[in-house]
């Protein structure tokens, strides 16, 4: 190190601003297709209707929080079925393992929301102001009527899309055709507006502004992913084995001419021949962008490509290579898809044994037992009855006990409760045991009660006890 | 056009750190990142100074938007009473014998007479409602002065003995032990006793049948079954407020016993208790 590089050291750098070059090729169509895909699920997904009934929302995909629903087509989770996101969440983080695992970080590249985003915020950068060289051109010009007119639009148009997100984002929460009315017509909670407020800034900023800076600072992931990956994953990289040394072509050199196709393409700004660096989000736009060039100058393709680095020795030597399925099948890979599979397979199932409704009872503890006038000891008990169907229904209540206790419900003559569609209700439960009964004086008997659906005939049944008067 | 030459690792220095050969580099952060925590400090400053911040000697500083959690506790009672507005006019405009009819209304009855009765009732009668000794269990189906929904109402109303108010429930046993030698308030101890059938002298409780007959049927009735109207309690069956063994009958002939209850007009609004006694009649015992 001199000691003019130290004087120069200093709190901060300046990002150095990055323009992304078109490039066309395999890879690029995919990510037009999968940008497509992942923003239409994003921006449709609220406005697909289901019908569940009258008194349920007919929304396909919608996250109630004042009622506590979560609504998923023809499913619906109460908060007490809250592992099914649990196990659905941990299915996300060991597909993350699995996918960087085998191909690196393809989530990055391909799949992000900050990927995804940016590539339409360029895309729409591009279509304005131009491709690469125009948009250095331009941020060199002088601030001339065209400049002024070609950023305006420019972030106008990403200013309709950053709104547009946040816009979808709260349709989620709240049926999307009332929500929309409502929004337009300035009638919308503060807290839709402040919502769409602030995603939208974040979408603006993000996608315009930081895009880079978010996956190379901010993001905890590219400094996980190095513990997700080993020498057998694939991942984009140059084989410098081909390409060096570099050089114009028709001389004595290696494949790559140095024409900085793939580093002008990159929207992190990186120099992929510089070997696998943490700012690299796996996009393969660079090997499109080399495998154009590679063509043109008719030499093989794949001087940038997917690869594994376990496999360069044998590649400079010319030895055949691990075939691809191998890298993918690894022990460490089987063990991911087996995991992911378990917990998948497991949701399922609990999905379709699942009851819908739900039941539970609690004794009353304070006091545990009341002695009624003629001897006869009463025990009081919360019977608490969940409907987790769009209908009303009635459920029949028996019990199951050693002596004939008789049942009561308060404030009902019939042993039948009705509980409203998508309710729980809390019924007031008397179990009175005559002082005859061995029950009346024991400690604790056990108690079986039945909860029959009236329609169907499905029951279900909780163990609870009676507690007697030992004194 | 000549690009500008990015910086290689080789332009940084280290920290002068070195551990097995590994340097580590002292790269500077973005300039975005500096002016981040410039401008969160501006916030934090701003903070300090819009909301309570800096510790005083008592409590803090208020902040210029005035802005406290108490005030924000304040805002959510008024909240909800204004949103209960409309139902507690319901309450107080139906007769307490219609209230069940209305589910609505029975919610918002039981669930608000269990809040008053945990602060107002549940010191003498317990968290459950299940009495003390002397303290009425107000679960189980023996009333002293009744024990349908309109009765309960006016027994929280106006109390019991309660003396300040005029329309009280009132009523007193004498204390026998004045008038009436031990041996006979012994003999109407096991009288009482056979009247629940439990453990007696029979020649004793034969004894006492005379005695009682002339001393305490006017209140408790020929045959002991108790009299509502004065709120004399039926020895007949088996519940006992002070306890059935014949030393405690005994104390209680000899020197009377009577309870007493505050009455809730007043103290309560009428609201609540309307809410309060829906709430102890559907505790089990209600007639």
């Amino acid at each position: 190190m001199s000691s003019d590089q130290e004087q120069e050291h200093r709190l901060f750098e300046y990002s150095e601003p990055v323009f992304p070059q078109r490039v066309k090729g395999w890879f690029r169509s995919l990510k037009w297709w999968l940008m497509a895909f992942t923003l239409t699920v994003y921006y449709v997904t609220p406005w697909l209707r289901w019908d569940r009934g009258t008194s349920l929302p007919d929304q396909a995909v919608l996250i109630d929080l004042s009622h506590a629903r979560l609504y998923f087509f023809w499913i619906e989770i109460w908060p007490h079925e809250f592992y099914f996101i649990a196990g659905l969440l941990i299915m996300a983080g060991l597909g993350l393992f699995l996918f960087t695992s085998a191909l690196g970080r393809v989530w990055c590249g391909y799949a992000c929301p900050q990927t995804v985003w940016t590539d339409l915020f360029i895309l729409v950068e591009r279509w304005v102001e131009g491709d690469r060289n125009a948009r250095i051109r331009l941020l060199r010009a002088k601030w001339s009527f065209t400049k002024w007119r070609k950023r305006i639009t420019k972030w106008i148009l990403w200013m309709l899309i950053a709104i547009a997100t946040g816009g979808a984002w709260v349709f989620y929460f709240a049926d999307a055709p009332t929500l929309l009315v409502d929004l337009l017509t300035g009638n919308a909670a503060f807290v839709a507006y402040g919502t769409i407020a602030v995603m939208a800034v974040i979408t603006f900023v993000f996608g315009g502004f930081m895009r880079e800076q978010i996956c190379t600072y901010m993001c905890p992931w590219p400094r996980i992913q190095a513990a997700m990956m080993d020498e057998h994953s694939l991942t984009v990289s140059y084989r410098e084995w081909r390409g060096e040394p570099r050089g114009k072509q028709g001389q004595e050199t290696g494949d790559c001419i140095d024409g900085m196709a793939c580093v002008n393409v990159c929207p992190q700004g990186i120099d992929i021949r510089e070997g696998q660096q943490v700012e690299c989000i796996t996009c393969a736009l660079c090997i499109d962008a080399c495998d154009t060039i590679m063509e043109k100058i008719g030499k093989p393709r794949g001087l940038i490509d997917y690869c594994a680095l376990s496999d360069e020795e044998d590649e400079r030597g010319g030895k055949a290579v691990v075939p691809v399925w191998k890298h993918v099948l690894r022990l460490r890979n089987i063990i991911y898809v087996s995991l992911w599979s378990i917990i998948g397979i497991a949701l399922v199932v609990m999905l379709f044994i699942r009851s819908d409704f739900g039941v539970s009872v609690n004794p009353d503890r304070n006091p545990r037992f009341v002695t009624l006038s003629d001897g006869t000891i009463r025990n009081a008990y919360d019977l608490r009855l969940s409907n987790q169907t769009g209908d009303a229904r009635v459920f029949h209540i028996s019990i199951k006990t050693e002596d004939p206790l008789r049942l009561e419900l308060q404030g009902l003559t019939e042993l039948l409760v009705e509980v409203p569609a998508d309710k729980t209700i809390h019924q007031r439960v008397y179990l009175f045991a005559k002082q005859a009964y061995p029950t009346a004086h024991a400690e604790n008997s056990p108690v079986r009660f039945w909860v029959e659906e009236t329609a169907s005939g499905n029951r279900t049944s909780v163990d609870t006890i009676f507690a007697g008067d030992t004194r | 056009m000549k690009k500008k030459q990015k910086k290689t690792d080789a332009d940084y220095p280290t920290t002068g750190h070195e551990w097995d050969g590994i340097r580590e580099y002292d790269k500077p952060m973005p300039r975005w990142w500096l002016n981040t925590m410039y401008i969160t400090i501006v916030w934090a400053i701003g903070y300090s100074i819009a909301y309570p911040a800096w510790p005083l000697l008592s409590g803090a500083t208020p902040g210029l938007l005035g802005w406290s959690s108490r005030g924000d506790v304040k805002a959510e009672i008024a909240r909800v009473n204004a949103q209960n507005a409309e139902i507690e006019a319901k309450l107080l405009a139906t007769p307490m014998e219609n209230i069940a009819a209305d589910a609505d209304l029975a919610r918002f009855a039981t669930a608000g007479g269990k809040a008053v009765f945990q602060t107002y009732c549940s010191q003498c009668h317990g968290q459950g409602a299940q009495g003390f000794k002397g303290y009425p269990n107000l679960q189980d189906d023996d009333w002293l002065w009744g024990g349908d929904i309109a009765t309960l109402e006016t027994t929280i109303r106006h109390g019991i003995r309660f003396e300040a108010d005029e329309d009280t429930r009132y009523s007193e046993m004498p204390k026998f032990g004045e008038f009436l030698e031990h041996e006979e308030i012994a003999s109407i101890a096991n009288f009482v006793r056979s009247l629940s059938n439990q453990e007696h002298d029979a020649m004793a409780a034969e004894a006492g049948t005379e005695l009682f007959a002339e001393n305490c049927s006017s209140c408790h009735g020929d045959k002991g079954t108790g009299d509502r109207e004065q709120g004399a309690p039926n020895l007949t069956d088996a519940i006992w407020l002070f306890g059935a063994d014949e030393g405690t009958i005994e104390k209680t002939i000899t020197f009377s016993r009577f309870g007493v209850m505050p009455a809730w007009q007043g103290r309560i609004t009428d609201a609540q208790i309307k809410q309060v006694a829906f709430y102890v009649h559907q505790l089990g015992g209600g007639e």
